[in-house]
């Protein structure tokens, strides 16, 4: 399952409650203020540490530089495109967007 | 020949201080036309959607729709997964939630309830089975 | 692949018109169908065309209409979410009293069912939202 966070962790509990649902096998895709949770050494890195463990974290490229974080993520996180985003949710066997 | 897809609608969301406890239900009625498998989930604040003893007429001028919930089961949609952590975390049992009850035509229409308290654990693998995910 | 997608907030206030846009551009650029983008909640904010944001920056509310006019796009506004929140076709506002209609070019009105069919004809089905 792909899993799609647009919300920041520190804002909502969508990460973390998506974290908690998520299988092992699962893909993460973090967009628009949901890419603060690839922020290396924050509060919620236990839970990205999570996810981690159980598929690959990716991020939003445009919504990381829009927020000027580009230097601050987590070893590990892949930044993908719209067109990658494509990939992602065509790859999957299914989506969920976590708001 | 379209197969019959598993759509889950997933429901975090407290009602009344936004619309979208509202507006999901009514994608499900609608929704329960279409003769697809439908099954609720109430997780994290949704579970206050079915929490009983709502009454709104105490000043808040909205229109009570938790009667509504009641209605789910004449339209054959008997699957409300409701997630014991989320209830836990909130101080809440499954007494106090509304009886939400649909009638089995297998069995003799015999009057069942809709609830099915599950773990989280449990609602990670009924996620697994899905086909369609609505989030509101 | 078949892809749908869901919008449930407005223009400018959440990023998710603006996500589901360039989602939707992407998709049309590799070659994939969109079957449908189905504007419900707020989303249904979308569709007017009496909005006129400053020049120097996108005009989320026109360019769904212009790509939609481009690739043959089925952007549906949800009827209930529509009237509640004020955005009506000459056929809606003429049907309940009202005296002016402000529904964009490229964006229909219609019901819930769209939305279910959406998710029952598409691979894959898009949410974005807050």
């Amino acid at each position: 399952m792909l899993h799609i966070v647009n919300k920041s962790p520190f804002e909502k509990n969508s990460f973390a409650s998506c974290v908690e649902h998520a299988a092992d096998g699962s893909a993460f895709l973090l967009i628009e203020d949901g890419v603060y949770a690839a922020i290396k050494g924050s509060s919620v890195a236990d839970a990205l540490g999570k996810a981690m463990a159980m598929g690959k974290v990716y991020a939003l490229k445009s919504d990381v530089a829009s927020r000027g974080i580009q230097a601050k993520l987590a070893d590990g996180i892949e930044q993908v495109d719209y067109a990658g985003f494509v990939d992602l949710v065509t790859t999957n066997d299914r989506v969920q967007s976590w708001l | 020949m379209s197969d019959i897809k598993k759509f889950l609608y997933v429901n975090r969301r407290a009602p009344y201080g936004t619309i979208y406890a509202l507006e999901s239900l009514e994608v499900v009625l609608i929704g329960a036309a279409f003769d697809q498998d439908v099954s609720l989930l109430f997780t994290d604040d949704g579970v206050f959607q079915i929490k009983k003893d709502q009454d709104t007429n105490q000043g808040s001028g909205f229109k009570n729709f938790s009667s509504t919930y009641k209605a789910l089961g004449d339209y054959d949609v008997n699957k409300l997964y409701v997630e014991k952590e989320s209830l836990e975390e909130r101080g809440l049992t499954v007494d106090d939630l509304m009886e939400l009850t649909y009638e089995d035509e297998d069995d003799d229409w015999a009057e069942k309830s809709s609830i099915r308290l599950v773990s989280r654990a449990e609602v990670k693998a009924l996620m697994e089975e899905q086909d369609v995910i609505l989030s509101f | 692949m078949k892809l749908a997608v869901m919008i449930n907030e407005g223009p400018y206030q959440h990023q998710a018109s603006d996500s589901a846009y360039q989602f939707v551009a992407a998709a049309l650029e590799k070659g994939h169908e969109i079957f449908r983008v189905f504007f419900y909640h707020d989303g249904v904010n979308n569709g007017t065309r009496l909005a006129f944001p400053p020049q120097d920056d996108r005009n989320v509310q026109m360019r769904w209409g212009e790509l939609a006019e481009k690739h043959g796009l089925d952007l549906v506004l949800c009827v209930a979410a529509a009237q509640r929140r004020g955005i009506a076709d000459e056929g809606e506002a003429s049907r309940n009293g009202k005296d002016a209609n402000n529904i964009a070019p490229g964006y229909r009105i219609s019901g819930l069912g769209q939305l279910i069919e959406a998710g029952i004809q598409a691979d894959r089905l898009v949410v974005f939202g807050d």
